[in-house]
């Protein structure tokens, strides 16, 4: 692909207003097309802003497509799997499209899920997969129409394909190119026929990746890598106490570092602008600062594990409540058990950064971002400036994780950028990062089930925690009436036949400390309280885990034939070593169908290696079959890194992670053999991005647990207890 | 001034000579393909070659280079284990959201070129140093093997 694919949204053209499914020429002949799902408020709003094209593909006389993708791109694939289902329905040569992020819009570019402009929750293909079909195959409709007026035919007998349209009975065929004004000018069919599945020509075809030549030679641009006209560099640092506020500064030492050009302190940061980041670097490291810690200044992390697991033994609020629970767990064999998570950091390899430009009457800023409406809002809201007068950039992301659908870091250099004359890119160290975060919150979920006859006859799971959605999204926590739905996934959908279930939220806010959205959201935390405990509660009864599970899941057949794939292709079963083991995760969050196995080894001292992984996903229609495999590979490598390293922990009331020699990922000699297996189906397409993060843990958890029989009942693992001892 | 020779280019930069490569490529040069990850050598992202041998940018004091040659991710496609791991790449669409890669293909570079047919200990052993949270590592190994192949 050409570097200018991805020229941002200024390149685009200004394109008139429409309704709906509705299409346009643009400025050069360029069709638009796109559709609209909002409210009159919306529509005002994306109305107001000069860089929102309504619309989804452009096409110019030469016959070029380019698709607005209103998903970002942070390596999950989305801007090709959209681009694969847009150009499926509209039938054009895929060697001809190109692809451009979308400018901010809720209203034009609103996730039909979230209500906005919103990559998360691995849901891009789920929410869109309907709405841009619609779309193409309307605009194929009005290419056929236009063709077949020309013709004189009619135009249920013409058909498409390689941006064409073909009327085989009299050898005749009009490229795209040549129809787009006449297209122009035909209404927009309100029920256009969408392809059958067996028809389709690129979706299920693992078609190479748009984004990534860019990628091997340098030119791909991230937010970092903005470089506007008389750009200079900064860096901050933020109170390293949550919510604590700048005491005195001495910038006398800095102020004296060759290339440093200004100190800027604000209420709660300090920033060093400079001619580059090691001028702004060294100036940070040189400046006093005595901070006011405020209330938070003793927080611990013991003190918040003896909060939370006192909350956790109360009762919560009851988000579920099936059969007759209480009088189920007097049937039978009864176990409990308590699961804890630690805090995660983020840690996206490309350090948060955003550049921003603040003049009297404009506010331009260069940034990736999850959640690119939001961030204008943010700017508009910062800088008083009208909402039309905030130019957001849209960039590539060096990973999301959920860290990117936060706007913090785009407000503190918009904060920055107000003091600083021009252009400057804020960078923050990843010392800064880390400690900066919006973190994944410490859980606790108890857990009370009994046995008989077999299987679980009466299952109870609280689920303790921070509420992310009661900051993030504030309405629809009131809608559910404070259960977080969001932290109850995966525990209220549980996929085994379980007749008495009782599934409860508990609220825990731990003091001081930022929440947010992590790789693999609620389910992370769920699916290991529940494999986890499926797993001990086989053991009680001497069950082998994957019999177990499959005594369980009569009802849920795709499951199942996925946990039969998974044990038949890992070998589940065959001797092993001593001190190896196989443990197994099934799940159904996303709407995928997952099992994993993993084959682990645990030596004299407690460390653990990975011998080999095998998954079987069924995750609907698979729209880039090598995608989906990508995706569970790389989320079961960030989920491992959490199982067996991941936990930031707090002093003083300070995070004391601050790099990857202290908060350790993965790396490639820890890392073995990932198989993923896609199971083909004609189900619509579930989610993939977040499902491997899910399945590591517990399939870790219980190989550890089928090796030692140690049951972890903590992340990350915890090598002491795991030791042989000696004596 | 520091006179460079970047991918057979001579350029002249007036920076103090304990300033770190990295910066000077990306902040002075705007050669942004090489990248910032964490500036303590720990994750690989800012690699870049000195005559051949993979370095990490992000501690190199520029002073310290002298008339070496200095490679980097806009340049070692010109080289030939280069072009074959940029290629490896894309056959086996290696790259998710890309932010390591450039260090990652530089060290996979490196690598090649002084063992052309590396076994999965000297993948790792030269690999371990490059972090990449997307986890991309099962299909590095497989296109190092098959950029060795190519040769």
């Amino acid at each position: 692909m050409k570097p200018e694919a991805f020229a941002g949204s200024a390149a685009l053209p200004s394109p008139s207003r429409r309704t709906f499914i509705g299409a346009g020429l643009a400025a050069g002949g360029a069709l638009l097309l796109g559709f609209r799902m909002r409210s009159a408020d919306a529509a005002g709003e994306a109305a107001a802003s000069p860089f929102a094209p309504d619309a989804f593909v452009r096409m110019d006389r030469s016959g070029t497509v380019t698709l607005i993708i209103p998903q970002v791109e942070m390596g999950q694939g989305t801007y090709t799997s959209l681009s694969m289902i847009l150009a499926e329905e509209l039938d054009v040569d895929w060697n001809a499209v190109k692809v451009d992020h979308a400018p901010p819009s809720d209203a034009l570019y609103g996730n039909p899920t979230f209500k906005e402009q919103m990559t998360g929750n691995s849901n891009s293909i789920r929410a869109f997969w309907m709405p841009l079909r619609k779309t193409a195959a309307t605009a194929r409709a009005m290419l056929v129409a236009a063709a077949a007026k020309r013709w004189k035919v009619d135009p249920s007998t013409c058909t498409t394909g390689d941006s064409q349209v073909l009327h085989a009975a009299s050898n005749r065929k009009l490229a795209y190119g040549d129809l787009l004004a006449d297209a122009s000018h035909v209404e927009a069919p309100k029920d256009p026929p969408l392809k059958a599945v067996a028809d389709f020509k690129l979706i299920g075809k693992p078609l190479k990746r748009l984004d990534t030549p860019d990628k091997t030679d340098g030119k791909a641009m991230y937010g970092i890598d903005a470089m506007p006209q008389g750009l200079k560099f900064a860096t901050l640092r933020a109170c390293p106490v949550f919510g604590g506020k700048v005491g005195h500064v001495d910038d006398s030492r800095a102020r004296q570092v060759p290339g440093v050009r200004q100190i800027v302190v604000l209420d709660d940061l300090v920033a060093v602008v400079g001619d580059h980041m090691w001028a702004a670097k060294q100036g940070l490291d040189t400046l006093d600062v005595t901070w006011n810690e405020g209330e938070h200044a003793n927080v611990t992390t013991e003190a918040v594990w003896r909060k939370i697991r006192a909350a956790s033994e109360k009762d919560g609020l009851v988000a579920k409540s099936e059969g007759d629970f209480a009088k189920g767990i007097g049937e039978g064999e009864k176990m409990d058990a308590a699961y804890e998570m630690p805090f995660l950091a983020h840690a996206t390899m490309e350090p948060l950064n955003c550049t921003a430009h603040v003049k009297p009457d404009s506010c331009e800023v260069w940034v990736g971002s999850q959640v690119l409406a939001r961030a204008q809002k943010a700017c508009a809201k910062i800088t008083g400036l009208p909402l039309e007068k905030v130019v957001v950039h849209n960039h590539l992301l060096g990973g999301g994780f959920g860290r990117r659908l936060e706007t913090d870091y785009v407000e503190k250099a918009v904060r920055i950028a107000q003091k600083v004359d021009g252009p400057v890119k804020v960078v923050y160290t990843r010392e800064e990062d880390i400690r900066q975060d919006i973190y994944r919150p410490v859980y606790r979920d108890v857990m009370s089930a009994s046995l008989a006859n077999g299987r679980v006859v009466a299952w109870k799971h609280r689920v303790t925690g921070s509420s992310i959605m009661a900051r993030f999204l504030p309405p629809l926590f009131e809608m559910t009436k404070h259960i977080d739905i969001d932290g109850v996934d995966s525990a209220v959908d549980v996929p085994y036949d379980i007749p008495n279930l009782r599934i409860e939220f508990m609220r825990d806010e731990p003091p001081g400390v930022p929440t947010g959205f992590w790789r693999g959201v609620g389910p992370n935390n769920n699916v290991f309280a529940v494999e986890s405990f499926i797993d001990e509660l086989a053991k009680k009864i001497g069950k082998d885990p994957v019999e177990f599970r499959r005594g369980m899941l009569g009802k849920n057949p795709r499951l199942l034939a996925a946990v039969n794939l998974a044990a038949e292709k890992s070998g589940w079963g065959s001797p092993l070593p001593a001190r190896v083991g196989r443990g197994i995760c099934a799940q159904g969050a996303f709407a995928s169908f997952i099992a994993t196995v993993i084959e682990a080894e645990v030596g004299d001292d407690g460390g653990v290696k990975l011998r080999r992984v095998v998954c079987a996903v069924d995750t609907g229609i698979p729209v880039n079959p090598d995608t989906i495999v990508a995706q569970l590979q790389g989320g079961l490598v960030f989920g491992l890194s959490a199982a067996l390293w991941g936990e930031i922990t707090l002093d003083k009331g300070r995070v004391q992670q601050g790099n990857f020699n202290d908060y350790r990922v993965l790396r490639i000699d820890e890392v073995p053999n990932i198989e993923v297996h896609v199971i083909p189906s004609g189900e619509a397409p579930g989610g993939i991005g977040e499902t491997g993060t899910t399945a590591g843990p517990p399939a870790l958890r219980n190989a550890i647990y089928a090796a030692t029989g140690i049951a972890l009942r903590r992340m990350p693992v915890d090598r002491a207890l795991l030791a042989r001892k000696t004596s | 001034m520091i006179t460079l020779n970047v991918n057979d280019q001579g350029h002249d930069v007036d920076v103090p000579p304990d300033m770190p490569l990295l910066w000077v490529l990306r902040d002075v040069l705007a050669m942004t393909g090489t990248k910032f990850g964490c500036g303590i050598a720990q994750c690989g992202a800012c690699t870049v070659h000195l005559d051949g041998t993979p370095v990490r940018s992000c501690l190199l004091p520029v002073g310290s280079i002298g008339a070496r040659k200095i490679t980097t991710i806009e340049g070692v496609g010109a080289t030939p284990t280069g072009a074959k791991v940029q290629k490896a790449w894309l056959d086996l669409e290696v790259i998710q959201c890309g932010y390591c890669q450039s260090g990652q293909i530089m060290s996979a570079a490196a690598l090649l070129a002084t063992k052309p047919k590396p076994d999965d200990a000297d993948i790792d052993a030269a690999m371990a140093g490059n972090i990449c949270r997307c986890g991309t590592y099962v299909r590095i190994r497989e296109a190092i093997k098959k950029a060795a192949e190519a040769a």
